[in-house]
């Protein structure tokens, strides 16, 4: 089913076996296997309630998977030793409702976590804010609480406020869809952006333009179960799954 | 172009329904019910000031309003603790954390409050003490005595312990789920994430309820005057039984509640229109 165009090198990510069954009798995730290496951008698409984003949640175990292994920057995820909370310190995570706290400014949705999980000083961890959301684009809205913000800046916050944390890994749940359409470029652009750097990201998304421009690889979801993956023209131009095949009928003009 | 019009003329109208909404008569949005209460009490101020009957029960009642203040003070902060712990603690992983407080919330709100406070007062904290007592006794040579205003006041914050921790469990259930994946993703523990994301957002929830609690325990140490304590209720019931002047004991008694809850209101409102329009305040 799967094949892995890194298999034998060291991956970022690694997920083996991995499902998720919620309440006994839903199957969210079954028997997913994927790899990402260092620096890797996958995207993973499939039809709305196939458990992409449960793959996803996954990584940083938002979800804890009722069997598999998951392997992220050499710690074995599921092992009951392992620090978590070290190691979401290291997967940034971008929600589709951004997920801001409203009850901070920009500066310091960015700073909080820098200072108590980092242990930076105030200082510092506001020369990395800026620093992140100039790089994002919005350094004048510091100040602003999130409310006062249009979703496309939100999500920019939300992403610099991950990057903040100098993440080894960056994971995206949708982060375009509940955007208005205007606002969907400045964010996609930042994600290109970021790709280019050279950053490691597994993005679920319906974006099928930025799938083309920034995946390295696409993996195909239906029903839990990984269908497809492969480099993205391929998958586009020659879908081998009937499954794919349709899906792409639906979504593709 | 056109349909751009048409949103404008479709905007001036719903601009001026909103005008017409406005413009209702005055004494059609006057408080008249502040305005009523509020010659209530001076009507009822006057009648202390003006006749000598009354003044002397406001005289002989009103030492009691320091005790009654002191005990709604002491009984609020320790319930805060209480609800606070207790309502965290039904949303607590720990199976056994989780069923000790729901049990004590559900056992204390199943119970009416003055049995309640006589069982604590007569004879759980005697036998408790008691027993204590003599260990102390034995251990340190030293022995304590708990007065029943203290019995009462920690009866009261049992009680509204309880209340308080279904108010700081909802309060807390209605921060969405997302803001606490968004605190784990970034590494913060669960306790950081619980006091630097999740509490203060509760708190727009919590505290109208809170305040209302603060206004009922008031109210409700008035329930002190069963075991004696000399706060405004026990005093009115002296004045009357001594004086048989009961229309004036329980209209001083009376007045001098209205004033402090309908105070007590007036502020609640202030700071309840506070959060909520200047929004850049709520931390």
């Amino acid at each position: 089913m799967a094949t892995y165009a890194d298999s034998g090198t060291t991956s970022m990510i690694s997920l083996r076996g991995v499902s998720k069954t919620f309440d006994k009798t839903i199957h969210a995730v079954v028997d997913v296997d994927l790899e990402v290496a260092e620096g890797e951008v996958v995207v993973i698409v499939g039809p709305s309630g196939s458990g992409k984003s449960t793959v996803l949640r996954c990584i940083n175990l938002l979800e804890v998977p009722t069997e598999g292994f998951v392997t992220v920057d050499g710690f074995e995820l599921l092992n009951p030793r392992t620090d978590i909370d070290h190691v979401r310190a290291e997967v940034g995570m971008v929600f589709q409702q951004f997920n801001l706290f409203p009850h901070l400014t920009v500066l310091e949705n960015i700073t909080l976590a820098q200072r108590k999980v980092r242990g930076r000083s105030r200082s510092e961890a506001i020369e990395v804010a800026v620093r992140q959301l100039t790089r994002v684009g919005i350094p004048e809205k510091a100040d602003a609480f999130p409310r006062q913000l249009s979703g496309g800046q939100q999500q920019r916050v939300a992403i610099a406020r991950s990057l903040a944390m100098d993440p080894k890994v960056m994971l995206f749940d949708e982060p375009t869809s509940a955007l208005d359409p205007e606002m969907v470029k400045e964010v996609l652009d930042v994600m290109l952006e970021l790709a280019s750097e050279g950053m490691t990201m597994v993005v679920v998304t319906h974006e099928m333009g930025f799938a083309k421009a920034a995946a390295d690889r696409l993996a195909f979801i239906d029903e839990g179960e990984i269908v497809e993956v492969g480099p993205p023209e391929e998958i586009f131009a020659n879908p081998r799954h009937e499954r794919t095949r349709a899906f792409f009928d639906k979504i593709l003009y | 172009m056109g349909g751009e019009v048409a949103t404008k003329s479709t905007r001036h109208q719903t601009e001026g329904a909103a005008r017409v909404r406005d413009e209702k008569p005055w004494w059609d949005t006057f408080p008249w019910w502040g305005a009523f209460i509020a010659a209530v009490l001076a009507w009822m101020a006057v009648q202390i000031i003006t006749q000598d009957d009354y003044a002397l029960a406001w005289e002989r009642i009103i030492p009691g309003l320091s005790l009654t203040l002191v005990a709604t003070i002491e009984a609020f902060a320790i319930a805060l603790l209480l609800g606070l712990t207790a309502g965290m603690g039904q949303l607590s992983r720990n199976v056994v954390i989780r069923n000790i407080a729901r049990t004590y919330v559900e056992f204390i709100r199943g119970i009416p409050m003055l049995p309640l406070i006589f069982t604590v007062a007569l004879i759980i904290v005697p036998e408790t003490s008691d027993y204590v007592n003599q260990r102390l006794d034995a251990w340190f040579g030293v022995t304590y005595k708990l007065s029943f205003q203290m019995r009462a006041t920690v009866t009261l914050a049992l009680i509204y312990g309880a209340y308080m921790a279904e108010i700081f469990r909802g309060g807390i259930q209605s921060v969405p789920p997302g803001q606490t994946e968004a605190g784990r993703s970034l590494g913060l523990t669960r306790r950081q994430t619980m006091r630097s994301v999740v509490l203060p957002q509760a708190m727009r929830a919590i505290i109208p309820p809170l305040g209302n609690d603060f206004i009922a325990i008031l109210k409700d140490t008035s329930l002190l005057s069963v075991l004696g304590v000399l706060e405004i209720t026990q005093r009115g019931r002296q004045f009357s039984a001594s004086t048989f002047k009961f229309r004036e004991g329980y209209f001083v008694v009376s007045f001098i509640y209205l004033c402090l809850t309908l105070g007590l209101s007036i502020l609640l409102g202030v700071l309840e229109r506070r959060m909520t329009r200047d929004r850049k305040g709520e931390r």
